[in-house]
């Protein structure tokens, strides 16, 4: 039962710091599930939060795989709802609101200001994260190619993903990783 | 609401949640507004493209993901708190189904070395799938030096001196708020 009222407690936290994109809450979460906790290791963290890329719809629904690791069917629900209903119910209640700020003064500040530190908080968390995923020059030339291929062309994110593992393999295979 | 307000079309519940659920389960690979944009604004015409872009920056200034607010945003505009709701379990629903799954049978042998190279290629991809989002993310958000000096400052602050994101989003966003404040040059 502790367990579920602390993935409650971490996952509400955590939502609240998804500005900018779920990975601005990717060095918190490292911290609070690997760190803290000891929910899942460092690699399993990798390991979710990469597969939740392939997942469709909302791409943090990794929350859910920590929660089964934790407590099963209620740990993934507990943590669902932890780190969808805080932020939901601000959004709902300032979508409201924000229509009758369209001409506040501060609107536009705030919107840059908060904008330039989300992509701080992004770039913090692809720092962290290929620090974990990054072990080898291998790694880093997927990394590099898969950034290249999205960057350059509008192909669907999913099959460059699907190739990188297909790659891990072969590495594997070759005893080169 | 801004424009129009007579014009809002009203679909029903199950609607709303049929439409949602389809685009929760068939926007893989991520750019999750690409598909909402396509279903809400082409097929359904529930949204204009000047509604969806205004949503769509409430959506990435709040906290929360961009997939889900804008389900939040859209379904309330369209069907009140029902429709908010039934928006967002049709989004998040196809996808937690999947991660719950994938938990499961990663606790029942994922750790075997196959799954384990599988699962360290696609991080190493990932890895390049963040980076994409955050050029297209700065290019959108970073106009003057001073922003590019809040990013690195911020994304230092947390990834090498460890300076826990709360603090470092209240320091550094108060900073950038004041730093483009409203100066009196602006109002006409």
């Amino acid at each position: 039962m502790k367990q579920l009222w602390d993935l409650a407690g971490v996952f509400a936290y955590l939502s609240l710091l998804t500005i900018g994109g779920g990975m601005a809450a990717f060095p918190e979460m490292k911290e609070l599930t690997v760190d803290t906790y000891h929910w899942v290791t460092f690699p399993e963290l990798l390991h979710f939060y990469s597969l939740g890329q392939l997942a469709p719809g909302p791409n943090m629904m990794m929350v859910a795989s920590i929660g089964v690791t934790v407590a099963h069917i209620p740990g993934a629900l507990v943590a669902l709802v932890a780190f969808f209903l805080p932020t939901g119910l601000l959004t709902f209640f300032v979508g409201r609101l924000w229509t009758h700020l369209a001409t506040w003064r501060w609107r536009p500040a705030i919107q840059t200001g908060l904008g330039s530190v989300a992509v701080g908080l992004v770039l913090a968390g692809a720092i962290i994260m290929g620090k974990g995923a990054i072990t080898q020059v291998f790694f880093g030339v997927i990394a590099l190619a898969v950034f290249l291929l999205l960057w350059r062309t509008k192909i669907n994110p999913a099959y460059p993903i699907v190739a990188s593992g297909l790659i891990g393999m072969a590495l594997h295979y070759f005893n080169i990783a | 609401m801004s424009v129009a307000e007579t014009s809002i079309p009203r679909p029903s519940l199950g609607r709303l949640f049929w439409v949602f659920l389809v685009m929760g389960a068939t926007s893989i690979g991520g750019g999750v507004v690409a598909y909402l944009r396509t279903g809400l604004v082409v097929r359904q015409r529930w949204l204009d493209d000047v509604t969806f872009v205004e949503l769509l920056s409430i959506s990435q200034t709040l906290p929360g993901l961009n997939a889900t607010n804008m389900s939040i945003l859209v379904g309330d505009r369209l069907r009140g708190g029902m429709g908010a709701l039934v928006a967002t379990l049709g989004m998040c629903l196809p996808g937690a189904s999947l991660m719950i799954a994938a938990g499961f049978l990663y606790g029942a042998g994922g750790d075997g070395p196959w799954s384990k190279a599988f699962l360290h290629g696609i991080a190493a991809g990932a890895v390049g799938l963040i980076l994409v989002v955050l050029v297209q993310l700065g290019a959108k958000t970073l106009k003057t030096f001073a922003d590019y000096v809040f990013v690195a400052a911020t994304a230092v602050a947390v990834a090498f001196f460890k300076v826990p994101v709360p603090y470092a989003l209240i320091a550094a966003g108060i900073i950038a708020i004041w730093w483009h404040r409203p100066r009196d040059k602006d109002v006409p």
